[in-house]
């Protein structure tokens, strides 16, 4: 190929790059590995996390059975080497799954259109608040305690150079968003009411009274989820005027925090605020059904600055994951596995309680709950980790009011011997 | 198109091919009630009650796990991807996605690992992040890094943030951000999203920016300028250290959009030509895959007066997590980012090495060079600039025929191949942006130019043929006007 | 297309057609043809004050969006419904059933500093030779 070019060395390719840019020594990186070397070193790495331990944490990752087709179809390398479906005609496959998903989606959360994916819960919650600012023309954000600290904290990160005002309003003792409060801090300014449910302490709110607090003052209600599996038995959050959802807990590998998805679901009168891709329905010049990305005008790459977000992606294998997910369980398993999530945690909880624990927020909930250590869970933590339990979260870091709160969540993948022995362990110590 | 015969519109003698392929209709169409695909174990404790539950979830899909398993092999069919063959779409950088990277990434223990366990219990995940975070700094050259912004759009994002940090460190605000013509449309987004105003920079007749431009325009007002280096032309900025000078005595920062690094790995440091803070695209450079669109990562790699602003939680040198950084802009993702892209990067970069490194990076440039050198003529090049990683090419002797970069990148599915990218950058009328990447093999090019070599003669011949393709799909092109006026975004039940 | 004689144009491309106090204002068919096919068109709420060379609304095909610009000041009395509904009305008939906003006009006198027929259609040959 150098003589077709009448080269003599590849370095001439690179001779237009000024000499002073150039890197005159190989890089200080290893020389290239062998595929067997490569494993070994990762599993050693493996070895040095937590594996075969049993893990009660949840807080916004959950631990769910991947059904084991689930990893084989997305392994098909027509789904995880393709770009997005810019060739509709050569993209069929990904454009009519992303339909699908977006329908499923739709039927979810009771909303009438969803998006194609965003980077994942987190981040469509700042997603859905600046689509809120943009269809009430407001800016004032107000945001439950007791949602995911972490999400708040990407929401403040990321409004901050805008100065959108976040005021946040607390939880009753029972473990659910305080009304009255929230009620003082909506204004006619403000432009979104976030609220999480299940909500980061596992108990259930009320969808319609946030809305109909929001909507008094001309707010949209931001249905915040962060436990998708949770939808398979609780109302679906149909007040809400944007839902910001994470879909890892269907069947997306917890692994270490990502990749995950979120989306955006909304009303169709909000659809032109609505950021992210979407795809649509069309018809070919023989008349088949077909679907392609539809739109774009709203997008990064046709309005440049004026775009509604500068997403470019839409996660798209993570959102295949779910719909294969989603698809797999159906109608009735998903509703069996969100039962089999709360009766888990709802033993959980008996059992801590039966064990002289004191467990916090009475509040219905699905399959997280708050319980009260006797100690601080550092004293305690090393006796647990021999057991190979990883007991669930401190909130010290996040809620220091709470005292030695432990954050526990028990999915489907735990039997009943291990939940008690949680219990048992955590009375002992 | 009744007039074109078959043979025509099925080239002999390229890689497309006639194929059983099946139709397959919505999930909710091959559903039906009672159906199930899951087994869940038998319930061991008590059901739990829930007064307030839902009813039902109306018209969800029921199927087997054999339709669910056939339903999406099926659609898969209806696909292009790197497996497939050469994917020479521009600025995508679409190489080979090893398959030990998605092997690696799904050992127990790491990919069933909780992102809030004990640090105690996640040596080997903190690990991996300290390693693959020396291999990017030593790779741009830069001093400090966060592996945190899930794309390369939030890596920009970040970038921005910690731009404005910085300066208001300093006492200094500022309320632009410079972009040239030929940037992705991400840049102008995240910079207005980063609450600044978005002033263009026009491109010289050599496709790279204007001096006299930047001069006029790089004022005290102006944060950053936000530079793609080599260019979405392909180009490499030679006068990148009077920008970076320009920029630095104004009191600016400079920017650099990592997505052309492929260009770069092994033979040129951005660290070492000025640049402030940049993003990499892992899914591009370092081959994690690209999904169907995502996911990605996008670290962000700064010089030492950044690195206290950025987000929380850090990586410390010993591999542990930091969240005592008073000046942090915070945090921009739940968790620590795609660590699922980490491993998959990490894998690459090991089996790779520095040389295969710098091996990549020749090859990449190599490719793009013989492609432009094999279809120069045939296409115009709108810019006589050396190219590098990817070759920018115009419509402009097609257009005289009515056929334009999208009908010919049509007209390529029909000989079997992944259209290149249309249309961008915007700064060429009519573009064909064509990046073949390391993983084209001569074979492959050589029958890619021969079916963009044919199609400019068909083009010339029998525009009609080329402006009506693809004719070799499972469907045709589709009414995208239709679909725009009145949006279908969901199937709902025929009522 | 003929450029209705009573119609004033900018150079941007929108029309304004003034009756006493009121005008309607819309693009011309030039404009139309350079967008493609028309899938959306944004309108200002009724009773928006507009200023000329400001932005009124957006007119988009499926790969563009385009701005379109107040040609005169005014408060907007009423905006066409039809058009939002059937964006394809762009195409088909600008200068006509495609007209956008009514507006109350500041200054009646102000359109008529725009071009006239003659010195658009000369405009359009001008921008089209190039």
């Amino acid at each position: 190929m150098l003589a077709e070019l009448g080269l003599n060395s590849v370095d001439v390719l690179f001779d237009h790059i000024p000499e002073y840019c150039r890197l005159q020594r190989p890089l200080s990186i290893p020389t290239g590995r062998s595929e067997a070397e490569i494993i070994a070193w990762f599993q050693q790495a493996a070895r040095d996390n937590a594996p075969g331990f049993t893990s009660f944490l949840g807080a916004g990752a959950y631990q769910h059975f991947r059904p084991t087709h689930l990893d084989q179809l997305i392994s098909r390398g027509e789904w995880f080497t393709a770009y997005t479906p810019y060739q509709p005609e050569i993209s069929q496959g990904t454009l009519q799954a992303i339909f699908e998903f977006q329908t499923m989606i739709c039927q979810l959360t009771g909303q009438e259109v969803a998006n194609a994916g965003m980077y994942d819960g987190s981040t469509a919650l700042l997603e859905a608040c600046m689509m809120a600012a943009r269809v009430t023309g407001r800016s004032g954000i107000v945001v439950a305690r007791s949602v995911h600290p972490q999400y708040r904290e990407v929401l403040s990160t990321l409004t901050k150079p805008r100065e959108f005002p976040i005021a946040e309003a607390g939880f009753t003792p029972d473990g659910r968003l305080d009304l009255a409060a929230l009620k003082a801090a909506v204004t006619a300014e403000t432009a979104a009411v976030a609220v999480q449910s299940p909500n980061f302490f596992g108990t259930i709110e009320d969808w319609e009274a946030a809305a109909a607090i929001a909507h008094a003052q001309g707010a949209l209600l931001v249905a915040v989820i962060a436990e998708p599996v949770s939808l398979g038995l609780l109302p679906a959050p149909a007040a809400a005027d944007i839902v910001a959802m994470e879909l890892q807990g269907f069947g997306i590998p917890v692994g270490f925090g990502g990749p995950y998805a979120g989306i955006i679901a909304s009303r169709e009168k909000f659809l032109r605020s609505l950021p992210g891709r979407l795809v649509g329905e069309a018809r070919d010049s023989d008349g088949k059904r077909g679907f392609v990305l539809t739109l774009s005008t709203r997008e990064q790459h046709i309005r440049r600055e004026k775009a509604t977000s500068n997403i470019c992606t839409n996660q798209a294998l993570c959102a295949l994951m779910a719909s294969i997910f989603m698809a797999t369980y159906g109608r009735q398993g998903l509703r069996e596995l969100a039962q089999q999530n709360l009766s888990k945690a709802a033993y959980l909880a008996s059992a801590c309680q039966k064990a002289g624990l004191e467990v916090l927020f009475p509040a219905p909930r699905f399959h997280e709950f708050v319980v009260r250590l006797r100690r601080p869970l550092a004293e305690i933590e090393a006796r647990l980790h021999q057991e190979k339990i990883i007991p669930g979260l401190s909130l010290q870091r996040y809620y220091p009011e709470l005292g030695n709160a432990l954050l526990v969540c028990a999915t489907e993948t735990i039997p009943r011997a291990g939940l008690d022995r949680l219990a048992a362990l955590l009375s002992e110590v | 198109m009744a007039e074109i015969n078959d043979n025509l519109s099925r080239p002999a003698g390229t890689r497309a091919s006639r194929h059983l392929v099946q139709n397959e209709d919505l999930l909710f169409e091959v559903s039906s009630p009672g159906k199930r695909g899951y087994q869940l174990p038998d319930l061991d404790v008590p059901e739990a009650p829930l007064a307030a539950a839902r009813a039902d979830i109306p018209d969800f899909p029921e199927l087997s796990e054999l339709e669910v398993v056939r339903h999406f092999t099926r659609l898969s069919t209806w696909n292009y991807g790197v497996d497939t063959g050469i994917y020479p779409l521009g600025s995508c950088t679409m190489k080979y996605n090893a398959r030990v990277n998605e092997h690696v990434t799904r050992i127990e223990g790491l990919g069933d690992g909780h992102p809030l366990q004990p640090e105690s219990l996640s040596r080997g995940a903190l690990r991996i992040m300290r390693l693959l975070s020396d291999y990017l700094l030593e790779i741009t050259g830069m001093d400090a890094i966060t592996l945190q912004p899930a794309a390369g759009a939030q890596g920009e994002l970040t970038g921005i943030l910690l731009v404005r940090s910085a300066l208001a460190a300093r006492g200094d605000r500022r309320r632009k951000v410079l972009i040239p013509d030929s940037a992705h449309g991400t840049n102008p987004a995240t910079a207005a999203i980063a609450g600044y105003q978005v002033e263009n920079l026009k491109s010289n007749p050599d496709g790279t920016v204007d001096m006299s431009s930047l001069d006029r325009q790089m004022t005290g007002d102006v944060a950053a300028l936000m530079l793609t280096n080599p260019n979405t032309l392909g180009i490499f900025e030679e006068d990148i250290h009077r920008i970076a000078d320009l920029v630095h005595e104004r009191g600016g920062m400079l920017y650099m959009d990592g997505a052309n690094m492929n260009a770069l790995v092994g033979r040129a440091r951005p660290g070492d030509f000025g640049v402030d803070v940049m993003h990499l695209n892992l899914h591009k450079t370092f081959s994690t895959p690209h999904g169907g669109g995502g996911p990605g990562a996008g670290p962000v790699a700064v010089k030492r007066e950044l690195e206290p602003f950025l987000p929380i939680p850090v990586l410390t040198q010993k591999a542990t997590l930091d969240y005592d950084r008073p000046q942090s802009i915070g945090r921009v993702r739940a968790f620590y980012g795609n660590f699922g892209m980490f491993t998959r990067a990490l894998a690459y970069i090991m089996a790779n090495g520095s040389d295969g490194l710098k091996q990549t990076t020749e090859d990449a440039v190599l490719n793009a060079n013989y492609i432009r050198k094999k279809l120069e003529g045939h296409y115009t090049l709108p810019f006589a600039t050396p190219s590098m990683h990817e070759v920018v090419f115009s419509d402009a002797q097609q257009a005289q025929h009515g056929v334009h970069t999208g009908d010919i990148a049509k007209r390529l599915i029909d000989y079997g191949f992944h259209p290149y990218t249309v249309s961008f950058p915007l700064v060429v009328r009519g573009a064909l942006m064509i990046e073949p990447t390391e993983s084209a093999n001569r074979q492959e090019m050589d029958e890619f130019i021969a079916a963009l070599r044919a199609i400019a003669e068909e083009a010339r011949t029998q525009p009609e043929l080329v402006t009506g393709a693809p004719y070799t799909t499972k469907i045709r092109r589709l009414d995208e006007v239709a679909a725009a006026r009145q949006p279908v975004l969901r199937w709902k039940p025929k009522s | 297309m003929e450029y209705p004689s009573n119609f004033r144009y900018t150079t941007e491309h929108e029309w304004v057609a003034a009756s006493g106090a009121t005008a309607k204002i819309g693009i011309s068919d030039f404009a139309q043809q350079q967008l493609g096919d028309i899938v959306f068109v944004e309108l200002p709420a009724v009773g928006t004050v507009l200023t000329a060379g400001q932005s009124l609304g957006t007119v988009e095909s499926v790969k563009a969006v385009s701005e379109v610009f107040a040609p005169v000041s005014g408060k907007v009395k009423a905006i066409n419904d039809a058009l939002v509904k059937s964006p394809e009305l762009l195409n088909q008939d600008p200068h006509g059933k495609a007209w956008m906003v009514e507006v109350e006009l500041t200054d009646p006198a102000q359109a008529a500093k725009l071009m006239d027929a003659a010195a658009y259609t000369k405009f359009v040959a001008e921008a089209e030779a190039h």
